[in-house]
């Protein structure tokens, strides 16, 4: 869809669950041919022998392959003091097994022609290869070996923290708009591990172990926990026979029992703000809001952030937008920037993200005032059926641009998983979607964007002396 | 997020490299799914690729319109051009004005998209559209509309410059672009590739010599369309006139020449920037002006520079800066490869009391593989990845359209794909040595370290 111009904001937010991140910039619905042509197309979930899952969703445009690994761990399963480590742990996984030496791993599979990467989010962990067809077993009888005997020597481990490290000063300690993000979870969450980054606190990281990882590779890392996605010019029987090969036959040990970490009630606004070094002040705000946790059988609370979506599609994301029309390039205009994403689903609890920031000669009051009178609006008028029908045709229209690539279908398969939902679930969402009505949508601004349950962090710009000597290093986290 | 150790060079690679959207072949993939040429009435090119798997359809329209060409005393104008066009569009033909709230609107009713570019070599709109009849035949007549009736209205003008100006300060707060203007400044000089946009350059350019830039620079006789999606030929001609119909026309005999434009000048000494900044990370540019994309040296380029810096955690320039000594998360070499001579540059970010010996290591890397060139298994290596990853070049619609405008864009013959891999696979050690030390020379290169402080 059309992309939201130089926005900042939202490269910070996408920093927490890429799931999301996409979700939001893919608004939505009209024409009854979304779903796959053939039923021979269709996504197949199976279980192997040990209890792993595979998933399949063929598609034959090429003779290319794409081939995950996903295990339902991210930075959601650390404990204090060890944040950072599942993201850790999967560079340490790129180091080796005893048969394959350290970096041998991406060697391998460059010699393939292939291309293979990783990822850690704060619900899962995946590892993947893009591969021609053909060299589909070569790369599951690899990760599989790496997925099980995975081990190296401590110093391995050391050089890599500093390469994590740096990661983060690239991808946080640099940004002052993802340190904005960063302070938001962490103020929003008392209790929730949501409240930790991803990368991890510098001061974890500093102080992490190789046993550290080692330890949540041991807990987390079993079949039971783990399926593989394959999407590509793939036969699924023919795929269910490799997996069972080198997958089904790996030893099931029990999974660890996952505690709740329920979220004490938030009552009451909580506003702060953190200096750093920008030209423009930035406003973000999150509101609490429900999760969406079943499809088949929805409860109000699952329509709920459904139309919650729905309301941020409609105040942004296009030219003709609410908040573009009304904010940002109307006369008395109040921001340069401003967009809106709703969480909608994952492991844990959602938020409904509202941000921006504020045009020349505005303050962030002004911009606040203004950005939360736009949800007003709709609380008290509703929206128009044009508006609805527009978010829905959009929607629609994404799902099938989405399925030019086969990585995103293997992407959307493997996460869906990993939070628990159904393969079915964005075509049932779509169902879903063409039943929700403006009344549902007034309903939700009305209900969830009072003072209690939402959190304001400010990014209150300092001026950067540029003859100063650089800080000290080891002082990264700024609380 | 990818929080992930090969993910960000791949993106800094293909973000800016030329070198690396190099298409690949057909021939054994895509045997079904040819590429078509023919050349229009108007003169209009079009390269298409028919692919009916889903309904949908890209479109590519693109002119020799980049910033290279902008005058000395308008810098910019391309890129301005281009941002503006997009904000509105005025009644066409029997279809009535629409502001850009309008059009925003009536793109989001479609489920399609349209856009306006600029870059360093080109002018370009974008269509991407579903094909059902009920939304096709609607997106190209909008589409159409916009090509032909800008509104270029100027209260939103003054806007929009306003907010980039805006935008422009907060990213001078940021070391990455700080580092990467002085850097560009440095490579290029006065030549248009080294121009980053200021407060000066945007106050510079009136709306008239935007609308000037769009009436006349823009001529289907040089337009170069490239298609993939589910339409036949016959459609996708028909697509093509209508959407280029409000243009100004020459026909193919009267269509101007577009003028040789001069090379960035070589550098003929190092130039060592050291420049202060208070961040957690210091920045490393390393480069000179190196080639452009015509250069017969190409392929030999490309598959040294695979090893040297473009395939992620394992080239060398990672190994030896990362993985072996964890000073950095991300270290890339690429050679933007351009109409005219573009840069070969190599980038890092490491801790501010590292950087020193980071940058004297790439250095030396760098200087290592110029003077001694790959070895035969690196050599071996990187042909298998590259001709062995073919497939994966052209998987989708996208990735074959970025391929089909390559070939547009550098008039490529039309089995390009098809001998990709041969020409990949002819390479030699030899022929990447003398071009690496044809291209490159370390001791007058630029260098920019900004943000270090002493090691500890």
């Amino acid at each position: 869809m059309r992309k939201r111009v130089l926005c900042a904001c939202l490269v910070a937010l996408s920093a927490s669950t890429r799931v999301y991140a996409e979700q939001a910039s893919q608004p939505v619905v009209a024409h009854p041919t979304v779903a796959a042509a053939t039923t021979e197309l269709e996504p197949r979930l199976f279980t192997l022998k040990n209890g792993m899952q595979l998933i399949v969703k063929p598609d034959h445009r090429a003779p290319t392959a794409v081939h995950m690994l996903w295990l339902r761990v991210g930075s959601m399963d650390e404990l204090s003091g060890t944040t950072g480590v599942a993201h850790v742990l999967e560079h340490m996984m790129f180091k080796g097994t005893p048969t394959v030496k350290a970096r041998e791993f991406s060697q391998r599979v460059a010699a393939l022609g292939g291309e293979d990467n990783a990822f850690t989010s704060t619900d899962y962990t995946a590892y993947y290869q893009q591969i021609p067809k053909d060299k589909l077993e070569e790369v599951m009888k690899l990760q599989a070996d790496s997925f099980v005997n995975n081990q190296w020597p401590d110093d391995e481990f050391k050089h890599e923290l500093e390469v994590v490290k740096e990661e983060r000063r690239m991808r946080t300690d640099d940004q002052p708009r993802s340190l904005l993000y960063e302070q938001l979870m962490a103020a929003s969450y008392v209790l929730n591990p949501y409240r930790n980054p991803i990368i991890g606190w510098m001061n974890d990281l500093d102080n992490m172990t190789p046993d550290d990882a080692r330890a949540f590779y041991q807990q987390w890392y079993t079949p039971l926990n783990a399926a593989v996605v394959i999407a590509g010019d793939v036969q699924p029987e023919e795929a269910l026979v490799l997996a069972e090969k080198y997958y089904g036959s790996l030893p099931a040990k029990p999974l660890p029992v996952r505690k709740p970490a329920l979220e004490p009630m938030q009552v009451g606004i909580r506003r702060f703000e953190i200096k750093a070094p920008a030209e423009q002040a930035n406003l973000l705000m999150a509101f609490k809001v429900p999760q969406l946790k079943s499809v088949d059988q929805p409860t109000e609370s699952d329509w709920d952030a459904l139309a919650l979506t729905v309301l941020s599609a409609i105040l942004d994301g296009n030219d003709g937008a609410r908040l573009e029309r009304n904010l940002i390039n109307s006369e008395q205009r109040v921001a340069d920037n401003a967009s809106t994403r709703n969480g909608m689903y994952g492991r844990g609890p959602q938020l409904f993200f509202v941000s921006g920031v504020p045009a020349a000669g505005k303050t962030v009051e002004d911009l606040e005032l203004a950005l939360r009178a736009q949800i007003k609006r709709v609380a008290d008028e509703g929206v128009t059926e044009a508006e609805l029908k527009r978010v829905k045709t959009q929607w629609i229209a994404a799902e099938i641009y989405q399925r030019d690539s086969v990585f995103s279908q293997a992407n959307d398969l493997g996460s869906l998983w990993a939070i628990g939902m159904p393969l079915e679930t964005k075509d049932k969402l779509i169902e879903m979607l063409r039943k929700v009505t403006a009344d549902q949508v007034k309903a939700v601004a009305k209900k969830y964007f009072g003072d209690d349950q939402l959190t304001v962090a400010v990014l209150n710009p300092q001026t950067r002396d540029p003859k100063a000597k650089p800080r000290t290093p080891s002082v990264e986290v700024r609380h | 997020m990818r929080i992930s150790s090969v993910q960000f060079v791949y993106q800094l690679a293909y973000q800016a490299v030329g070198i690396l959207a190099l298409g690949v072949s057909m021939g054994t993939v895509y045997a079904a799914t040819p590429i078509e040429h023919w050349q229009q009435p108007k003169g209009s090119s079009i390269w298409l690729a028919s692919s009916m798997g889903i309904p949908m359809v890209d479109v590519h329209v693109e002119f020799d319109q980049g910033a290279r060409r902008d005058p000395e005393n308008k810098m910019g104008l391309s890129s301005l051009t281009a941002s503006l066009a997009n904000k509105g569009v005025l009644a066409w033909q029997a279809h009535p004005a629409l502001d850009e709230a309008g059009l925003g609107e009536a793109w989001a009713d479609l489920g399609a998209d349209f856009s306006i570019g600029s870059d360093n070599d080109t002018f370009s709109f974008a269509l991407r559209s579903l094909t059902y009849p009920d939304v096709l035949p609607a997106a190209i007549a909008l589409a159409a509309q916009q090509i032909a009736a800008p509104a270029f209205d100027p209260v939103v003008a003054q806007r929009e410059i306003d907010k980039t100006i805006a935008a422009i300060k907060e990213a001078e707060t940021r070391p990455d672009y700080v580092a990467g203007v002085a850097y560009a400044k440095a490579v290029f000089g006065q030549h248009p590739y080294g121009h980053a946009t200021t407060e000066a350059s945007l106050k510079a350019l009136t709306l008239d010599d935007l609308k000037q830039f769009y009436q006349t620079k823009l001529n289907p006789c040089q337009a170069k369309v490239s298609i993939v999606g589910a339409l036949t030929r016959e459609q996708a001609d028909q697509l093509v006139t209508q959407l280029l119909a409000g243009l100004k026309t020459d026909s193919p005999a009267t269509c101007p020449t577009l003028a040789d434009l001069p090379d960035p000048a070589k550098l003929t000494a190092a130039v060592n920037l050291d420049l202060p900044f208070d961040s957690a990370q210091a920045q490393i540019l390393m480069g000179q002006p190196a080639m452009k994309r015509s250069d017969p040296d190409f392929f030999a380029i490309l598959v040294g520079n695979h090893i040297l810096g473009g395939s992620g955690s394992i080239s060398r320039l990672s190994d030896e800066v990362r993985e072996k000594r964890g000073l950095t998360y991300g270290v890339d070499s690429y050679f933007a490869a351009r109409q005219s001579v573009g840069e070969f540059t190599i980038s890092l970010q490491t801790r501010p009391d590292q950087a020193q010996q980071a940058a004297a290591l790439s250095m030396q890397v760098l200087k290592d593989f110029v003077e001694k060139g790959p070895t035969e298994a690196e050599v071996i290596a990187a042909k298998a990845n590259l001709i062995g990853g073919f497939p994966l070049r052209i998987d989708s619609n996208r990735n074959l359209l970025s391929n089909i405008a390559n070939i547009a864009r550098n008039g490529l013959p039309l089995d390009y794909l098809d001998t990709w891999t041969q020409r990949i696979d002819a390479v030699t050690r030899e022929d990447i040595q003398r071009a690496f030390a044809a291209k490159l020379q370390p001791e007058q290169m630029v260098t920019v370290i900004l943000g270090a402080k002493p090691a500890q």
